[in-house]
C-alpha cells in the first residue's frame, strides 16, 4: 500500500475525534467560516446527521425484509454530507451519486421518494425542480459532467459573480474516490476548469470501490488531482462536520463569485457494506474498521455538543423521537409503494409521441386485456 | 466569458436560394441560433474553423463564442456537459467531429441522454441535438466513414434520423432543435458539397422527424433508404427504368421511429422490396424494415424483402470501399432477385 494515496496529510480538520476544537495556524480561515455557528446549528447538523443514520439503518432493515431490492448506506459519511449540504445556498443544486442520502435529507426530499428506486418503482422519485436535487445517478462519473454543463448554464445565465448572495449559484456534483477513475470525471475537470465554471467537486474518499482501496485508483492524495488541471482543491477531514462545512463553504464562495470549480477530497470512511449485496469481510479487516469506528463523525460531534454544554436532554428525547417516526413512516409508506400499471413502462420515453412506443403500448394493453379475459 | 454576441453584416437568410447541403445545414443552425438564445452550438473545432467540414462556418462570428463554442477534445465531455446545459433550460447542439468518434460519448448518449425524461417520469427533458456526419464514399482513412445509426435507433428514448435532401437537411436540423426529444442527426457527408435549391422561408414541419418520404414514385418494386443512400436507390430507379421496370423510391428520414405504414403503403402497391443502406445488413435496420413488411404485408408480397447493405467486417481502407458500399450494380443485382420470383 502506496501511503502517499491514502495517508491523512494535510487535512483540514476543526474537530477532532475526542470532539475537541483544533486551533492550528493552518486552519485559521476555515475557523472563521464556523465562528458564526451556534449552538443551535450544531444541534440541527447532529440532528440531521442522526437521522441520516436512521434512514439508512430502516432502509438496510427493509432490504433485509425483501422489501427493497438494494440499498447503498452512507454510514460512516454522515458528516461530509450534512456539513458540505449545510453549506449549499438555497439556489445552489447537487448532483448526487447513489448514496448521498445525507444531501438529499438535507435538501427536503422525502425520505419514501429516496427509496422509490432501492424498490424498483421509479428510476428517480422525486422532481429535481422541487429540491434543485437531481436524482441518484448509477453509471459512475456521468453526474459530474452533467453538474459542469449544468454550471455552464447557470454562468450563461449570468448568475455568477453577480454580488448578490441570493442570486449566485453553484452546483456541487458527488462522487466516490474509485469514480475518480472515470474518464468522465477527467472530462469533466477539464471543461469545469477552462470555462471557470462554477462547479464544486465534492469527492467523498471513503477508501473503497467496493473492494478495492484507493491504493488501485491513485498513486497519490485524490485532491492532488485537481490541481493538474488549474483547480483549486483541499483535502478535509471528512467525519469533522465543521471542516466539511467551512470547506465546502470557501469553494462555493469561489464558485459563486465567479472563481471557478474546486476539488474537495473528504476523507472518510464507509463503516458499512458498499451495498446490501456487498460482503466487506472478504476483503477488509476489523481492525481498520475499529480504528475509523474511533472516529465516527457523530460521536465526535456529541462529545463536542457534550463537553460545550451544548447538549440537551430534552433536545436529544425529541431527536430521538423525530428518529423513530422517520423509521415508523418508511416502515408504512414504503410497504404502501405497490407496483406502477404496466402502463408506466411506456410514458415519458420521449417526450412527444413515437411511433413504436405508442404501437407497443397498445399492443401490450391488448394482450394485458385479453389475457385477464381468458383467466 | 465573452457575454455580447459580435454581429457582423450578414448574407440574405431568406428566400429560394441554390447552396450545398453542408450550407442547408449552417443556415438551418442560424436560423434556432437567431431565434432562441437558448439554443447553443458545440462541439470541437465548430467556432473559429467552422468545424472540419464547414458546417458551422460563420455562425461563431456571428453569434459569439458562448453560443456556438470550441469544447475540448472529448466526446463524453461534449455531450454529458449538454446533458447538464439542457438541464438547465439550454437546447445544445453537439457536432460529433466523424462518425467513428462518437463512441466515447456512447456511454452519455445511450445511458444517459436517452433516458432522462423516462427516469424522471417526464419532469425534466433534455432536448440536446447530437449532429454525426456519417457514411462513406469519400476516400477517408479508418473511423471517417461508418454508419453507426442502428446503435442509437436500438435505444428508446433517442431518435434518429437523417436527411437526404438539402430541403429535408435545412427543415430537418430546425425540427431536431425544436424536438423537446434528444435527436441523433445523422448528416451524409458524401453529400454536403453537393447543391441544390432550398426554400429558406419553408415553415417549420415538426413532424418531418418521424415520416417517410416517397422520392420517386413507381408500381413495380419498393426500394427503401435513408441519407446517403437514398441517392444511389435514386440512380438505381433511373436505370431499372430505362429497362422498363418502374421502381418508387420511399426515403425513411426517421431511423427511429421507423415510418412503417408508408413503407407497407408502397410495398402493399408493388409487392416487392428492397432496402439499401450502407451500414452492415447483419441484425440492421433493413432486416427490421424487411421483419415489420413481412408482419404487415405479408400477402402483398411477390418475393421476400431483400437487403442491400454492408458487411459484418470493419469499414474496408478507402481503395476497397467502393465493394463494400451498396452500388448501383448491387441494388440492381437485388431487384432482379426479386422480380426473378
Ligand atoms: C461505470 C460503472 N462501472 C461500474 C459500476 C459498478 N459499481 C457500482 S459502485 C462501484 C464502486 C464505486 O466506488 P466509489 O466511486 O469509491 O464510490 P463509493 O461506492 O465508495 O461511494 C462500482 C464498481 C457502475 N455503477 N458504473
Amino acid at each position: 500500500m502506496s501511503d502517499q494515496a491514502t495517508g491523512e496529510q494535510g487535512l483540514v480538520q476543526l474537530l477532532d475525534p475526542a470532539g475537541v476544537r483544533v486551533e492550528t495556524d493552518q486552519n485559521a480561515a476555515y475557523r472563521e467560516r464556523v465562528a458564526h455557528l451556534q449552538p443551535d446549528h450544531l444541534r440541527a447538523m447532529y440532528r440531521d446527521m442522526m437521522l441520516t443514520r436512521r434512514f439508512d439503518d430502516e432502509s438496510t432493515a427493509l432490504q433485509r425484509q425483501g422489501e427493497l431490492a438494494l440499498f447503498a448506506q452512507a454510514r460512516g459519511q454522515e458528516a461530509a454530507q450534512v456539513g458540505s449540504a449545510y453549506a449549499l445556498a438555497p439556489q445552489d443544486y447537487v448532483f448526487p451519486s447513489y448514496r448521498e442520502h445525507g444531501v438529499l435529507h438535507v435538501r427536503g426530499v422525502d425520505p419514501v421518494d429516496r427509496l422509490r428506486l432501492f424498490r424498483g418503482e421509479d428510476h428517480g422519485g422525486w422532481d429535481p425542480a422541487d429540491h434543485n436535487a437531481h436524482l441518484y445517478a448509477l453509471v459512475l462519473g456521468s453526474q459530474v459532467l452533467h453538474a459542469t454543463g449544468y454550471a455552464m448554464g447557470v454562468q450563461r445565465d449570468g448568475l455568477v459573480g453577480t454580488g448578490d448572495p441570493t442570486r449566485d449559484t453553484a452546483v456541487v456534483a458527488y462522487f466516490g474516490d474509485g469514480t475518480t477513475s472515470q474518464g468522465d470525471v477527467h472530462e469533466a475537470m477539464v471543461f469545469a476548469a477552462v470555462n471557470d465554471a462554477p462547479v464544486v467537486f465534492f469527492l467523498q474518499n471513503n477508501q473503497w470501490a467496493i473492494s478495492e482501496p484507493t491504493t488501485r485508483q491513485a498513486k497519490v492524495p485524490l485532491a492532488h488531482r485537481g490541481l493538474g488541471y488549474g483547480i483549486p482543491s483541499v483535502r478535509v477531514d471528512g467525519n469533522d462536520v465543521l471542516a466539511c462545512y467551512a470547506v465546502t463553504l470557501e469553494a462555493l464562495e469561489r464558485a459563486h463569485s465567479g472563481g471557478g470549480p474546486t476539488l474537495v477530497e473528504a476523507f472518510t470512511y464507509r463503516m458499512g457494506a458498499h451495498t446490501t449485496s456487498d460482503d466487506p469481510t472478504r476483503y477488509r479487516d476489523r481492525e481498520e474498521e475499529e480504528r475509523w469506528r474511533r472516529r465516527d463523525p457523530l460521536d465526535r460531534l456529541e462529545a463536542h455538543l457534550k463537553a460545550t454544554g451544548a447538549w440537551d436532554q430534552a433536545w436529544w428525547d425529541g431527536v430521538e423521537a423525530d428518529a423513530e417516526a422517520l423509521a415508523e413512516r418508511i416502515r408504512v409508506e414504503t410497504r404502501e409503494l405497490g407496483a406502477p400499471p404496466t402502463s408506466a413502462m411506456f410514458e415519458h420515453v420521449y417526450a412527444t409521441p413515437h411511433a413504436t412506443v405508442a404501437d407497443e403500448a397498445a399492443w401490450q394493453a391488448e394482450y394485458e386485456t385479453e389475457t385477464e379475459a381468458a383467466r | 466569458m465573452t457575454a455580447t454576441a459580435v454581429r457582423t453584416s450578414t448574407p440574405a437568410v431568406t428566400g429560394r436560394q441554390t447552396i450545398t447541403f453542408a450550407k442547408a445545414i449552417t443556415l438551418g443552425l442560424r436560423s434556432v441560433l437567431a431565434d432562441d438564445p437558448k439554443t447553443l452550438v458545440m462541439g470541437e473545432d465548430v467556432g473559429r474553423l467552422g468545424g472540419v467540414f464547414r458546417v458551422t462556418d460563420g455562425l461563431q462570428a456571428e453569434f459569439g463564442e458562448d453560443r456556438v463554442v470550441d469544447s475540448p477534445l472529448a466526446e463524453s465531455g461534449i455531450v454529458g456537459s449538454a446533458i447538464g446545459l439542457a438541464l438547465r433550460g439550454y437546447r445544445p447542439v453537439c457536432e460529433i467531429q466523424f462518425d467513428g468518434f462518437v463512441f466515447p460519448a456512447f456511454d452519455q448518449i445511450t445511458t444517459q441522454l436517452s433516458k432522462m425524461h423516462y427516469r424522471s417520469r417526464g419532469r425534466v427533458t433534455v432536448p440536446v441535438v447530437i449532429r454525426i456526419p456519417f457514411g462513406g464514399g469519400i476516400g477517408a482513412v479508418e473511423h471517417h466513414s461508418e454508419s453507426p445509426e442502428v446503435l442509437f435507433a436500438h435505444t428508446a428514448g433517442l431518435r434518429v434520423v437523417s436527411p437526404s435532401t438539402l430541403q429535408d437537411a435545412y427543415d430537418m436540423i430546425r425540427a431536431a432543435v425544436a424536438s423537446p426529444d434528444p435527436v441523433i442527426f445523422f448528416e451524409p457527408k458524401g453529400r454536403y458539397w453537393s447543391k441544390g435549391e432550398v426554400d429558406l422561408d419553408a415553415p417549420p414541419a415538426p413532424g418531418i422527424l418521424d415520416t417517410a418520404r416517397v422520392a420517386r414514385t413507381g408500381d413495380d418494386v419498393t426500394l427503401v433508404a435513408y441519407g446517403p443512400s437514398v441517392q444511389t436507390a435514386l440512380q438505381a430507379a433511373d436505370a431499372l427504368a430505362a429497362e422498363g421496370t418502374s421502381a418508387e423510391v420511399v426515403d425513411l428520414r426517421a431511423i427511429s421511429p421507423l415510418d412503417i405504414p408508408a413503407v407497407v403503403a408502397s410495398v402493399r402497391k408493388t409487392g416487392r422490396c428492397v432496402v439499401v443502406h450502407e451500414a452492415p445488413t447483419v441484425h440492421g435496420i433493413g432486416a427490421e424494415v424487411a421483419s415489420r413488411v413481412t408482419e404487415e404485408a405479408f400477402h402483398h408480397l411477390e418475393a421476400p424483402v431483400i437487403r442491400v447493405g454492408g458487411f459484418h467486417a470493419p469499414y474496408p481502407v478507402a481503395k476497397l470501399e467502393h465493394h463494400y458500399l451498396p452500388s448501383v450494380d448491387r441494388v440492381l443485382d437485388a431487384v432482379d432477385r426479386s422480380l426473378a420470383y
